[in-house]
């Protein structure tokens, strides 16, 4: 995808006149940052921040078999759902390894499932295998939406977003759970750490969307500064975190697999079913008080074996680095890793490391 | 956009080095560099008095995104580094022609710095990589 031009989301202009600075990303043109991730990343931690993520794929499940069907390509059971409200879920191959990560909503025709954009085309080519294998999902519909999509992030974001525009409901809108508002689908979600609302709604919406709440004082930040929030919030990063390799039971996602009812056969069950409870490995949070910058696929050393990081970088809410690693089980207190020949001392934390503006680690 | 100083020479790996008055070179990053970087937020430098070859890693710059070596444009003796980069690794961002150098060599042969890219030449190379 790298060699083909780079697609642009309906906000491409806004970005430039945001000053954003634009990478590829996964075949996207979308801003890093506008000038200083740290001052993005501060705001959304103390006022209110918003993303771009149109680059996401949208991708609407309907039809009769709909509801089996997602019931048997995800971990997370759709059959919790109410309307409007949302889940988290991996979707596991037959060896138990993460195909993505994502979030699925019960819409009133169906599901919508808002998955990577770095994993588009495994996750529809997955999608259609599957659509085919059984005559019981024959009518499953999926169609990829041509959506944008704007996240509203940081303890200010409700209000800011009601300073332009009133929405019914808003107020009582528990995390997890969307509302339509004309043609937006408003959900109380979001990838940092602090509250806010994830909006997915027309592409020809989205400019003057943005522009309003650039007046009113939302900042936009980029991709880097999504991370550090992400990674300080304990929140995986689908292909660093999570990958086909792994099993989520090593992701510290176990929790979003529903093992009941026991007869619901998902894909990936049978493989890491055995392991529940007895998973050699852990993700896990490191911080590293000293100076430097803990990175992925740097080795860990503890005293009961070796791990690997698989996201780092430096917080800016903590002032040093922090990491997610993936470590055995039973290594607590302190460890070790290996960065350009040279043991560092870290210490094992339990993420997340920050949360609602709040420092959780000691 | 990027300043690019005509009094330093530059590398393709984006270091620049300037011919002090007492003979030594001040190492430091260029504009486009840091610029490509983010906020940067750890350098590691060379130690005081080691000996370098031009070409060698010398140090390791950090953003917030990235890690990237940075090596030395010429032969020689480090004899001084930058210590204010250890508490405020943003003046890379800041000033990177000026508060925020890398470190210094006693040359062993100052005619290394004439294998060195003119602003213009090293202008180019950056537009080039863009593309």
């Amino acid at each position: 995808m790298s060699s083909q031009t780079p697609l642009q989301t309906p906000l491409y202009e806004q970005h430039l006149l945001a000053g954003g600075k634009m990478v590829d990303f996964a075949g996207w043109s979308m801003p890093v940052n506008y000038g200083s991730q740290i001052e993005e990343h501060i705001a959304v931690r103390t006022a209110a921040g918003m993303f771009d993520v149109s680059h996401m794929t949208v991708i609407d499940v309907t039809g009769e078999g709909a509801k089996p069907f997602l019931r048997r390509l995800l971990a997370n059971d759709v059959d919790k759902l109410v309307l409007y409200a949302a889940l988290y879920s991996a979707m596991l191959n037959e060896q138990g390894g993460v195909i993505d990560d994502l979030i699925v909503y019960q819409m009133p025709t169906g599901y919508r499932c808002v998955v990577n954009a770095s994993t588009r085309d495994k996750v529809l080519a997955w999608f259609n295998q599957h659509a085919t294998s059984d005559t019981k999902y024959s009518n499953v519909q999926y169609v990829e939406q041509d959506l944008a999509m704007i996240a509203i992030q940081g303890p200010l974001a409700l209000s800011k977003l009601s300073e332009i525009e009133s929405v019914a409901g808003i107020d009582t809108l528990k995390p997890f759970n969307a509302l339509m508002h004309n043609d937006w689908l408003i959900g109380r979600t979001g990838y940092t750490g602090e509250d806010g609302v994830e909006i997915i709604l027309p592409g020809d919406q989205s400019v003057h969307l943005w522009q309003r709440l650039v007046a009113v004082g939302v900042l936009p930040a980029g991709l880097g500064a999504r991370d550090t929030l992400r990674l300080e919030a304990g929140l995986n990063l689908y292909g660093q975190d999570l990958d086909e390799e792994t099993s989520p039971l090593a992701s510290n996602i176990g929790w979003t697999i529903a093992w009941e009812p026991q007869q619901r056969m998902f894909i990936g069950r049978e493989t890491i079913e055995p392991q529940r409870g007895k998973c050699p490995m852990k993700l896990t949070g490191l911080v590293m008080r000293d100076k430097g910058i803990l990175r992925h696929g740097q080795k860990v050393i503890t005293q009961v074996g070796a791990g690997v990081i698989t996201s780092g970088t430096y917080s800016p809410t903590l002032e040093y680095s922090i990491a997610l690693a993936r470590i055995p089980k039973a290594a607590t207190g302190k460890c070790q890793v290996e960065i350009r020949g040279k043991l560092k001392t870290v210490e094992i934390v339990k993420p997340p490391f920050v949360r609602n503006g709040k420092i959780l680690v000691a | 956009m990027s300043d690019f100083p005509a009094e330093v020479k530059y590398l393709s790996t984006h270091e620049w080095a300037r011919l002090e008055e007492d003979g030594s070179v001040t190492v430091g990053i260029s504009d486009h560099a840091q610029n490509a970087l983010g906020d940067v937020v750890y350098v590691e430098l060379p130690e005081q008095d080691q000996q370098i070859s031009a070409g060698d890693e010398a140090g390791v710059v950090e953003s917030v995104k990235a890690a990237s070596d940075i090596y030395s444009p010429v032969s020689g003796t480090v004899v001084a580094t930058n210590p204010a980069l250890e508490d405020e690794p943003e003046k890379v961002n800041q000033d990177p022609f000026g508060e925020g150098w890398f470190f210094r060599i006693e040359p062993n042969d100052i005619g290394e710095l004439e294998d060195m890219l003119d602003a213009e030449a090293y202008q180019e190379a950056c537009e080039e990589e863009e593309h």
